[in-house]
């Protein structure tokens, strides 16, 4: 598909990562334990800035609560003293009591109510930006070998529909638990209070409530993960197939898309039913066990009243008691069935959270403030993954100042040695110097000033077209920007469109044809004014006067400084004041340019192909 | 944004997907009903037991059939509750599914314009949570606020008969609510929407953080790229946080404008009968009621913001459902006739094309009267500068677009009167951007071929294209030519791709074969590889390919200059550069000389071609460059 794909990969690289069928069980793959005890762990800490407000919203939902409770009672006074008050002794007093702070407590009440409402938005909303920001900066940092393994949908269901199932958790569940524990402290209080043997009745419901909600937590947990997985499945399927909707509709895939389509769904919706039908006979489970229950406190009390051992009146309040203290329990399961799916979510979310940059930031970063572009290779060897090596050892020294052009068969290494400069990947051994300094220990931001790479594919994002230049120096002023433009030649195309520069690119750059995307990240990368540029096939759609418009422009951007330019227009590489030819990781041929057409080895085949071609037709 | 419409008639669209779980729906909430009354029912039980035989009668068994008759009943409300689940919940999940597809064929059926304007993310949004937020609400929101509703309407008429001044006092009440409600509705509605179509924006820039990670990193403005959705993500927060102040205001009259009304009502109610106008007995009836009725009324709050919701979801979905592809099969499409001998005429007669108009101001033809004749059998090489419109105008065949003036047709059908399978079957297309899809390659470059082709034939065109297109190297990946590639695979260089997406369109051995700068990312001597292998397969197709190089070219019979939306010269590549000054231009960058002069280069070109090139690029690019540093610096 259009985003990862790694450029000039060896012939047969390595195998990138396992396929994400796989990939989804890696999570499963890790002791249980340690994924629940990650995933807590991630709530904990998304919670803990927000624990003041929470408490908060808790304390506010208990006071709702009590005024709810307090209606009744008031309304029991009413008519059993403010009743024979009034009637009786013509006293109106209790009675303007009563409704009075009846009315004073609806009105608190709903105040506390809407306050409710507000304060766990606030806190869920709070806790919804900080996880979608942790993730957008972790996703950010982690490098590109890990993207090629990931897919774009899977990182996208994760800040999507994980994100949503964590949301339906914090939206109604603190409330939820809130009130409806309340509720059953308060009755359970109130039945020991009044008849402590029925209150031990209610313990033993304890005993099959554990089995049951043992049992859902474990079944859930696997249909909650199930569920996930089969969500980021429909997801990538999803993303993959509307980025190449013009790959599909050509070769008339839509009905063959819309099966597997179909199929990722179907599984989708079975896995949805199955964690629906858990927690439907979590929901059943609970009502039986309140509902055998309340019988069991009927007989067991009933037979009491027989021998004498209790008052009917009591055993009324305690059946009614037992019965109120289960009628929350729904809720809580309620909360527990969303609890458990937000984990499931939390268990990938948190699993991405702990993948560790492989290119991390150094420990003790080095300022490179002015760099004037020394680039070593040092006894390079690397290799991506766990493949086999793709540079056995590279020793190259660019000078600053100087433009390297590297050349060599697809595969042979050359956008490998230009990602390793970008510190796109690290080094298995041997070090990359900038300035003397390994790369790996450049302040990251400085690096990135320093070093600039423009690929053979050049992303828009949707945005103004200035926007998408000034990507390569945020800040940089309009005049700016159209100097840039004008340098690469694109400036009279922007000012054609319809809103100039303000202009916004369709999804992916559509309306831009392919060269004029890969002006438009020329104009980027002479904004970025780096010190060392890196040209990976950067020229490869451009036509003619367009390539020989950014070259021109090129030897005054690069005039004094270190370019690596990969390319197989030879128009391109000439004017380089050298050249390496590469063959499996290996300088087979190191000289300037015109040196080399003559010196009868690969690079002077190559010359005298490009000079065919220019002659053929 | 679509105008608001009624909600009903929004909501009324879901039939059309909800029909096959009505039924089951109904009797869920019927058993939903039941369950609530039971669990309404059960106190009195209880009470009417305990004080019935348990008092008058005194016996064990009577104890025991007590117990045994609130177990019945226990056992029933739980079975009423396993029942309301398993008759609605589960087959909601089945509509769920079947919009889901339905929307993902409709994506599908709906035109390259149409995706060239909507934002994945906003798909992605619609198909997802905006269709999970529908089944909630279809199979809980909607039962719910019929049962509530229900129970609300029983009760305040149970209320009005057994005290109708306090009844009346209770539905008065039902007024300021009214109006509450229904300002809510149209505070609410708004919202709703703004959250939904915010989530779909923040979705796709997850989506375009992740498919343009390179470019971020190259530039390291991956801190940017945060900041920017950060503010995105809080503005979402501030939309959500807002939606929240709305429902509020919601709640807070359901819950504080019911229980005012009874501490009115217990104001009026109490003098009442103190009077004796109202028995003690109606009055605690009344009140006792009431506790049962507050309760659902306060849950409508809830359950009209989910409708809410759910409306705006579904306003989402139907807004996409409901575009009509401008990109359709005919009613009565015509057959292409049999395959020509000598390969398949294309013909481009007056064809204009625009891209629909939005933003400000009208947008410029890129094609403007395009005439184009592409012999049997012919390769015709399409040229001309970055952005004329070449891809454009390739995409024409297949009805990628459609034109907005003029005709393309094959073997002299009009495209338009083929059904676009028909059409796409006979015409194949390599795309600049080779697009390649998670599976092996064998499958990818077996993609239009049809799928009932003999195993044997489909080795030898798998095999031959593949060798073709010089992409033999797939054989050495790791499981062959079993090896999943693309996205959710193993990652290939943009030339490898390049030459799988070759190989596919090969491998339809089409009638006619689009080659959009197939090579672009080849080195010179796999090109020219490339290239003699392909003019010896593509004899008897016609081929009309994009083409930036000379060494493109040379693939071609002859060559076609597009130029201002018009073909401006067509001929042999000799014969364009010796008398077409635009195409010298495009192809050596050289300025317009005249032509004496010009085939006086061309024979000094052939040995420095470079120094040509250099020369010719001074004027513009110089002045802009120095202008850039100054700028720059």
């Amino acid at each position: 598909m259009t985003a990862p794909t790694t450029h000039g990969a060896p012939a047969s690289p390595p195998s990138a990562g396992p396929p994400p069928a796989d990939a989804a069980s890696d999570e499963a793959l890790e002791d249980p334990r340690v994924v629940r005890r990650r995933s807590l762990g991630l709530l904990g800490s998304l919670l803990r800035p927000v624990a003041r407000p929470a408490w908060w919203t808790v304390a506010l939902v208990v006071l709702a609560q009590l005024a709810a409770v307090a209606g009744p009672a008031l309304v029991a006074y009413g008519i059993d003293s403010a009743l024979p008050a009034l009637a009786d002794d013509g006293d109106a007093r209790p009675l303007v009591v009563a409704a009075g702070v009846y009315l004073v407590l609806a009105v608190g009440g709903g105040l506390l109510s809407a306050q409710v409402v507000r304060a766990s938005a606030r806190v869920s909303q709070a806790v919804l930006l900080d996880l979608r920001g942790r993730l957008f900066r972790h996703t950010q940092r982690l490098s590109l070998e890990f993207h090629e393994r990931y897919t774009s949908g899977r990182i996208i269901s994760r800040q999507t529909s994980d994100t949503d199932a964590l949301r339906e958790l914090l939206d109604g569940g603190v409330t939820t638990l809130a009130s409806s524990g309340l509720a059953m402290v308060l009755t359970a209080t109130s039945l020991a209070l009044l008849d402590w043997r029925s209150g031990l009745v209610l313990l033993v419901a304890v005993v099959p409530g554990v089995v049951l909600t043992r049992w859902f937590q474990l079944r859930s947990q696997r249909q909650y993960r199930l569920n996930r997985t089969a969500a980021a499945r429909v997801i990538v399927r999803f993303v993959e197939t509307m980025t190449g909707i013009r790959a599909v509709q050509a070769f008339r895939r839509e009905e063959a898309a819309g099966h597997v389509y179909g199929a990722e769904a179907e599984v989708y919706r079975r896995t949805t039913a199955d964690a629906i039908r858990v927690n439907g006979v979590f929901d059943t489970g609970l009502t039986l066990i309140g509902n055998v229950t309340v019988a069991g406190v009927l007989l067991v009390g009933g037979l009491r009243v027989l021998d004498d051992g209790l008052d009917v009146g009591v055993l009324v309040a305690a059946v009614l008691y037992a019965r109120r203290f289960f009628q929350p329990l729904q809720q809580i399961g309620m909360f527990y069935n969303s609890f458990q799916s937000a984990t499931a979510a939390l268990e990938k979310l948190s699993a991405l959270l702990a993948q560790e940059p492989s290119v991390p930031d150094p420990q003790h970063p080095v300022a490179l403030r002015e760099v004037r572009g020394d680039v070593r290779f040092r006894g390079v060897e690397f290799g991506y993954g766990d493949g086999p090596g793709v540079l056995p050892a590279l020793d190259l020294h660019v000078p600053a100042g100087q433009s390297l052009a590297l050349v060599g068969e697809t595969g042979a290494g050359k956008s490998t040695v230009a990602k390793l400069l970008a510190r796109f990947y690290d080094v298995r051994a041997g070090a990359v110097l900038l300035d003397g300094v390994d790369v790996r220990d450049v302040a990251p931001g400085d690096l990135r000033r320093a070093v600039v790479m423009v690929t053979q594919e050049s992303y828009l994002f949707s945005g103004s077209v200035a926007a998408n230049i000034a990507l390569g120096r945020p800040g940089a002023s309009r005049a700016q920007v159209e100097a840039a433009a004008r340098a690469v030649g694109v400036h009279e195309l922007v000012a054609s469109l319809p809103d100039g520069y303000d202009t916004l690119v369709d999804k992916r750059g559509g309306r831009l044809s392919a060269g004029q995307r890969q002006l438009v990240a020329f104009a980027r990368a002479f904004l970025a004014d780096p010190a060392v540029l890196i040209l990976d096939e950067a020229t490869s759609s451009l036509d003619v006067p367009g390539e020989a418009l950014v070259q021109r422009g090129l030897r005054t951007l690069l005039a004094g400084r270190t370019a690596v330019v990969i390319a197989h227009r030879l128009s391109t590489v000439m004017g380089s004041d050298r050249v390496l030819v590469v063959d499996g990781g290996r300088v087979v041929e190191d000289g300037a340019p015109a040196d080399l057409a003559t010196a009868g080895g690969r690079f002077a085949e190559l010359y005298d192909d490009w000079q065919a071609t220019l002659r053929t037709p | 944004m679509p105008p608001g419409r009624p909600s009903r008639s929004v909501l009324l669209r879901l039939v059309h997907w909800g029909r096959p779980a009505v039924p089951r729906i109904v009797v869920g909430g019927l058993t939903a009903l039941g369950a609530s009354l039971l669990a309404l029912a059960v106190p009195q039980v209880l009470r009417s037991v305990v004080n019935g035989p348990l008092l008058t009668d005194g016996s064990r068994t009577a104890v025991v059939e007590a117990a045994g008759l609130v177990l019945a009943l226990g056992v029933l409300e739980a079975f009423l509750v396993w029942c309301r689940r398993t008759l609605i919940l589960t087959p909601g999940t089945g509509v769920e599914l079947t919009m889901r597809r339905d929307l993902f064929r409709h994506l599908l059926d709906l035109p390259v314009e149409f995706h060239d304007r909507w934002s994945g993310g906003q798909l992605l949004s619609r198909s997802m949570s905006d269709l999970s937020v529908i089944r909630r609400w279809m199979v809980f929101g909607l039962v719910m606020l019929c049962v509530s509703a229900t129970t609300v309407v029983v009760g305040v008429g149970l209320m009005i008969a057994t005290a109708p001044v306090l009844g009346l006092v209770y539905l008065a009440g039902a007024v300021p609510v009214v109006w509450l409600g229904f300002r809510f509705r149209q505070d609410y509605k708004v919202v709703a929407r703004r959250a939904r179509d915010q989530a779909g924006d923040l979705a796709t820039t997850v989506e375009e953080s992740v498919h343009g990670i390179r470019v971020l990193k190259a530039f390291g403005r991956g801190e940017d790229a945060l900041g920017d959705f950060v503010r995105q993500a809080d503005e979402l927060r501030a939309t959500e946080v807002a939606k929240a102040r709305t429902q509020s205001r919601v709640t807070f009259a359901l819950g504080a404008i019911p229980e005012a009304v009874l501490a009115v009502s217990l104001a009026v109610g109490v003098p009442l009968a103190a009077a004796g106008r109202v028995s003690v007995g109606a009055l605690v009836a009344f009140f006792a009621t009431a506790a049962i009725v507050n309760a659902p009324v306060e849950r409508l709050g809830n359950l009209l913001a989910m409708t809410l919701d759910a409306r705006a979801a579904t306003e989402r979905f139907v807004q996409v459902v409901d575009t009509v592809p401008t990109v359709r099969d005919p009613q009565a499409p015509v057959a292409l006739p049999p395959r020509p001998a000598g390969g398949s005429l294309v013909e481009l007669d007056g064809v204009h094309f625009a891209h629909p108009a939005r933003g400000s101001g009208p947008v410029g033809e890129v094609l403007a009267g395009v005439d184009l004749r592409l012999e049997p059998g012919t390769t015709t090489a399409l040229v001309g500068l970055t952005g004329s419109g070449k891809t454009t105008l390739l995409q024409l065949v297949p009805r990628l677009y459609d034109v907005t003036a003029g005709a393309v047709r094959v073997d002299g059908v009009d495209v338009r009167d083929l059904t676009r399978a028909q059409l796409r079957a006979a015409v194949s297309v390599a795309f600049e951007d080779p697009i390649l899809f998670s599976a092996s390659v064998r499958e990818n470059v077996l993609l239009g071929t049809p799928a009932d082709l003999p195993a044997e034939e489909a080795e030898d065109l798998l095999q031959g294209s593949l060798d073709v297109a010089r992409a033999g190297f797939a054989r050495d990946l790791p499981d062959g030519l079993a090896t999943v590639i693309g996205e959710e695979g193993l990652s290939l260089s943009g030339g490898q791709r390049q030459r799988v997406a070759l190989a596919r369109a090969i491998a339809v051995r089409p009638r006619v074969l689009l080659l959009d700068d197939p090579l672009s990312a080849l080195d010179v001597s796999t090109e020219a590889q490339v290239t003699a292998r392909l003019r010896e397969v593509l004899a008897g197709t016609t081929t009309l390919v994009v083409a930036h190089r000379p060494s493109t070219v040379a693939l071609a019979d002859r060559v076609a200059v597009l130029e201002d939306g018009r073909i401006t010269g067509v001929g042999t590549h000799a014969e364009l550069l010796a008398t077409h000054a635009h195409y010298r231009y495009v192809l050596t960058a050289q300025e317009a000389v005249d032509d004496a002069a010009r085939a006086a280069d061309r024979r000094a070109q052939d040995t420095d071609v470079r120094e040509d090139e250099e020369r010719t690029a001074d004027e513009a690019a110089d002045e802009a460059a120095d202008e850039w540093v100054e700028t720059a610096r």
